[in-house]
């Protein structure tokens, strides 16, 4: 009589279903998209030494059209990020797999790149498709530290708040600050009326990442106003909070801008990459 | 006194179900007298709330009493009643109590107050039971200084400005509560604690009211709360959290009542067990073990106005000699059980389930037509499916007949277990929400009652020995999953025999280290967590879900407790005497073997944080304090939930857009909402709870657990939201789908529509308007796990840094060796 189901029993039974362990994408399997990426670099770096090409190590031998199709068909599954991880489709794929796959990869995509050239470099679409790739991979090098670093950041600076939060804390903030300057004289609050109305985070690219705001109102009426007059205490305060609060959300625009700044790099110096790609490969077969 | 004084029928009470009897005898012109205690006809109706409706259930029942009866005002059928006993011609006598019954069939003779006597050939005794309340255990009942406590209430209109606390969960509380609460001019404070989650004992019309009231912010309810003590001006009540305080001046309880026992026995009458809400036993004609003495109504177990209405009706009958007459379900049972084989009557039938089922046993044959108008009775051939694993079903089966088959492992090879006649199946069905969790054939042929879940909950909640019953079954099959080892049900009995249920607060010490007690206990619901203590603080070492068990170290070898074991959540455990299992070691070692299997593991864990304290010391800290933090933010009763590692989390909301565009255009998680402790971040996210809240009061049942675990939401969701304001993390939202949006690469290639992600606001109401549509009705949205995606989750598919991840509190709170 060993039946039906008691209470414990019925637990999630779902450890199919919670696959993702506990692993950052660099080192996500135990780090097997390194081992691959190590692999396939060793591999290319024994033959490219193997190999005695005349009249020298070029992108036309045998070897040097392998490398090259190996590295335009890596460009072009690297680039098909982009697509999966706005494609969220059912399925076996892990977006964290893909990721630490990209990373590993594209690492080994500038080695067997280089070896394709044969060290030739010139003022040319070839070049060109080079360097572009280089310009991919250092910025996503950098993407990588970024992400290494930055997120911890992000989190102590929210501190258990949401950007919804800040936002409302603000509006609930500039409400008081606006009943408390009704009784000031003209002249501050005209300055408490400019601090309200001025951007909470830099208008300009650059005013985000550096996390300040030039001309800020808010630190102007701060040190316009009397902070000894006793009248202006509640305002004062309220100002103080403001500035706090401004800093919190300026940090939080810095941290998240700069986490997204390589990609206004590596997004565009890949399509870029793409079209030179496509120049290269057809400017070699039509000159062949 | 003259024989011709002599009284065909004295009928004692003069409630719904005397005045029908008295009623009945004098339209048959018998000699009859009906006694009253007080000065008016119907005590307990009287004493009903001003106003108070009346209600007429079960419906489907037809009334046959010489008085009348229709749903209404209390004073409208005080005065029908009335004016119908004036008409019939009653013989009434107010004010006449009744203090002694003595002699039988024939020749009772009745002892009133005054002194005065009664002859009559005949008793019936309707003295109802409210006389006999059931009192509010808790400290500080009655004491100087404490708040009043009452259990009646005659005018709500009496109080104003009082903070007032009604206990109890039955239909007198509710009106209690409704009727305090009902003028906001009054200014009453009213709370209403119901010691468990749903309100399955009171009338459905009234648990409508009663939400609808709180809706409208005029009283509050509180589930899963009990009294603990009264202190000055307050009452201190267990929630499922731990403690809280109440305002409170006064505490109406309405805790239902018991027969008056001492008083009846005295008449010779038995009763159906020692138990304090026991029945008098009672022949199908209402005949006690007195001859000639017959109790129906309140004091019977029917607290229904139109079940004693036609009690009184019927007794008349049978005591004149009618021996032909039908109870008034009668047409309807015979309908309902007419189509079985072999062809029975309805009174073999109930014979048949109240001897065969061990469930029903305790059931007068009375309360089993009341439950049988409810029932559906089954019949299956052999081999016929009775229900299938993971169907959606809420109802309990009863073995009447033949046997029913389990399948452990669909197989191959497939393993099925027999349960025999008599015992149940689908008693999962009572847990709200779940699911059927094997599927169960009739093994030869079978005759079932299946009972709906409202039905079964009501038996196991008036019946105790009902009650004991499904405890016995649930924990022997709960056992004997967790045991294994080729125990049996009957190896377990001694140990059930002395088994101990015990309910625990949160945060309640269950086993404290270095006691010398050596009982096993068993979580039956909730979950647990062991800690130690090193270097003077309490070192968290393991969490324990529901199923699980702890204290196994005792009981073997006799040592002291290594650990403390605390509630996480209220829940409710098992004792079980140590000795009783050192007893069942000797005929089963497999048992032993495997507990001490269990308990190295255990105790290596324990030796191994012990031995590395001062390596590991600042890390197991970090790992206590991680633990707390989790137990803080529901992990104690979750079995799923979402966590995001903010190491690793750069805040690209994947996780949400993947959620919304994976839902109709919704995300179901707020990442950045919620509480974060060492960069372990607990996102406002179903946990998908063992007992989950939002089932609690879901009108058309639309929550369910489905087959992977998750709690989900169906298309039948009225929108009502009670889910989204039982649910204590917040985590369900009212919300209506977006229209659809262009598809992924005409947006990256031609910019078209928001993106990926949830569309916003402003984008969805310029669409709508631009398609001409209206907005769709809201409905509540949650977290469904991805059910039915392959893949699971999408908020952790879609994560490209391994920040988010989704996990079970066993696995998640494991301290895994070296890796604190």
């Amino acid at each position: 009589m060993n039946a039906p189901i008691p209470a414990g029993a019925m637990r999630a039974p779902a450890e199919g279903r919670r696959t993702a362990r506990h692993e950052g994408f660099l080192g996500h399997r135990r780090f097997f998209w390194a081992w691959v990426a190590l692999l396939a670099t060793a591999a290319a770096v024994l033959l490219y030494a193997l190999d005695d090409p005349w009249p020298r190590p070029n992108g036309g031998t045998a070897l040097g059209y392998a490398l090259g199709t190996a590295g335009a068909l890596l460009i072009l599954w690297l680039s098909l990020l982009g697509l999966r991880k706005r494609r969220y489709t059912d399925g076996q794929w892990s977006l964290k797999a893909w990721v630490s796959a990209h990373v590993w990869l594209g690492l080994a995509l500038g080695v067997i790149a280089t070896l394709h050239t044969g060290f030739q470099f010139g003022w040319n679409v070839h070049t060109l498709a080079y360097g572009l790739m280089l310009l991919v991979i250092l910025s996503g090098l950098l993407g990588v530290w970024l992400y290494a670093r930055l997120p911890r950041r992000l989190s102590a600076n929210r501190a258990e708040t949401s950007e919804r939060a800040m936002a409302a804390t603000l509006a609930e903030n500039d409400r008081a600050l606006k009943e408390a300057a009704r009784l000031l004289d003209d002249r501050s609050a005209a300055l408490v009326e400019a601090a309200i109305r001025g951007p909470a985070v830099g208008p300009t690219l650059e005013q985000r990442l550096s996390g300040r705001v030039r001309r800020c109102a808010t630190a102007a009426a701060r040190a316009r106003l009397d902070a000894t007059d006793p009248a202006l205490e509640t305002v004062a305060a309220l100002l103080g909070a403001r500035a706090a609060l401004l800093a919190q959300m300026r940090r939080h625009v810095q941290l998240k801008s700069t986490l997204q700044l390589w990609l206004l790099v590596h997004v565009p110096a890949t399509v870029g990459l793409l079209a030179a790609l496509l120049a290269h490969v057809v400017s070699v077969f039509f000159y062949w | 006194m003259a024989v011709d004084e002599r009284l065909d029928v004295a009928i004692i009470g003069s409630g719904p179900a005397g005045l029908a009897a008295a009623a009945r005898a004098a339209r048959r012109g018998m000699r009859h007298l009906l006694l009253e205690k007080t000065d008016h006809l119907s005590d307990t109706v009287y004493r009903y709330q001003k106003g108070k409706h009346v209600m007429a259930t079960p419906a489907q029942l037809l009334l046959r009493a010489d008085v009348g009866f229709e749903p209404g005002a209390r004073e409208a059928v005080l005065d029908r009643w009335n004016r119908d006993a004036a008409e019939v011609g009653i013989a009434i006598r107010l004010e006449a109590e009744v203090t002694s019954i003595s002699g039988s069939r024939g020749a009772f003779v009745l002892g009133l107050a005054g002194g005065e006597t009664i002859l009559a050939a005949h008793v019936v005794l309707a003295i109802g039971t409210q006389g006999n309340p059931n009192l509010l255990r808790a400290r500080g009942v009655g004491e100087p200084g404490m708040p009043i406590v009452q259990y009646t209430l005659d005018d709500p209109g009496e109080y104003v400005d009082s903070h007032i606390i009604v206990v109890g969960s039955g239909d007198a509380g509710i009106e209690n509560a409704l009727g305090l609460a009902a003028d906001p001019v009054q200014g009453n404070h009213v709370t209403i604690l119901n010691r468990s989650a749903d309100f399955a004992r009171a009338k459905d019309a009234n648990v409508k009211a009663l939400f609808a009231a709180r809706d409208a912010g005029r009283l509050t309810v509180l589930t899963e709360t009990s009294p603990n003590r009264l202190e000055p001006g307050h009452m201190v009540v267990d929630t499922r959290d731990g403690e809280a305080r109440l305002r409170c001046d006064r505490v109406i309880a309405r805790l239902g009542s018991a027969p008056p026992r001492a008083f009846v026995e005295q008449a010779g009458v038995a009763f159906a067990s020692a138990a304090r809400e026991a029945f008098p036993t009672l022949s199908p004609t209402y005949e006690t073990s007195v001859p000639g003495l017959y109790i129906i109504g309140a004091l019977a177990g029917y607290p229904l106005i139109k079940h004693c209405l036609n009690q009184g009706h019927d007794v008349i009958e049978f005591i004149a000699g009618n021996t032909e007459l039908k109870p008034a379900d009668e047409p309807i049972l015979e309908q309902r059980l007419g189509g079985l084989s072999p062809a029975r009557s309805v009174a073999e039938w109930i014979a048949l389930f109240r001897r065969e089922v061990s469930i029903f046993r305790h059931v007068s044959p009375l309360q089993m037509r009341e439950l049988l108008l409810d029932a559906r009775v089954r019949q299956f051939a052999p081999g016929e499916t009775v229900f299938v694993k993971n169907d959606v079903g809420a109802s309990l089966f009863a073995i009447a007949e033949g046997e029913v088959e389990v399948e452990i492992a669909a197989g191959p090879p497939r393993r099925t277990a027999i349960i025999e006649t008599g015992s149940i199946v689908g008693e999962v069905g009572l847990i709200s929400g779940r699911r059927r969790g094997a599927t169960v054939r009739a093994h030869g042929p079978a005759t079932l009652v299946e009972l709906p879940r409202n039905a079964a909950l009501r038996l196991i909640g008036t019946v105790p020995q009902a009650r004991a019953e499904v405890d016995r079954i649930t924990t022997t099959r709960l056992l004997l999953q967790i045991f294994q080892s080729g125990l049996s049900a009957e190896d377990l009995a001694p140990i059930l025999a002395s088994a101990e249920q015990q309910t625990v607060r949160a945060g309640e010490r269950i086993i404290a280290e270095g006691d010398t007690d050596d009982s096993l206990v068993v979580i039956r619901r909730g979950s647990c967590v062991v800690e130690k203590e090193l270097g003077g603080r309490q070192v968290f070492l393991n969490y324990l879900p529901a199923g699980s068990y702890f204290g196994e170290m005792a009981v073997i070898d006799g040592s002291r407790r290594t650990a403390t074991v605390r509630a996480a959540i209220r829940s409710e455990l098992l004792r079980l005497e140590g000795r009783e299992f050192r007893a069942l070691f000797e005929t089963r070692p497999e048992l032993r073997a495997r507990m001490l299997a269990d308990m190295a593991a255990r105790r290596s864990l324990t030796a191994f944080i012990e031995q590395e304290k001062h390596r590991f010391g600042s890390a197991i800290d970090l790992y206590s304090e991680t633990a707390a933090f989790l137990m803080e933010n529901g992990i104690g009763e979750a079995t799923d939930m979402l966590l995001i590692d903010e190491r690793l989390c750069v805040g690209c909301d994947n996780c949400e857009k993947a959620c919304a565009d994976s839902h109709d255009g919704l995300s179901r998680l707020d990442r950045e909402a919620g509480r974060t402790f060492a960069y372990l971040h607990v996102p406002t996210s179903c946990r998908h709870c063992e007992h989950p809240h939002c089932m609690t009061d879901c009108p058309p049942n639309a929550i369910q657990r489905g087959a992977d675990g998750e709690v989900s939401i169906n298309e039948s969701c009225i929108g009502c939201g009670n889910c989204v304001r039982y649910c204590p993390y917040g985590v369900i939202r009212m919300d209506a789908p977006p229209p659809p949006k262009p598809g992924l690469l005409s947006w990256m290639l031609l910019g078209r529509g928001p993106g990926p992600g949830e569309p916003p606001k402003a984008w969805v109401k310029a669409e709508r308007k631009a398609r001409g549509e209206a907005e769709p009705a809201k409905k509540a949205v949650k977290c469904d796990m991805c059910a039915g995606k392959a893949g699971g989750p999408a908020c952790v598919r879609a994560c490209p840094t391994g920040a988010a991840l989704r996990v079970s509190p066993e696995a998640f709170l494991a301290l895994a060796r070296g890796g604190a």
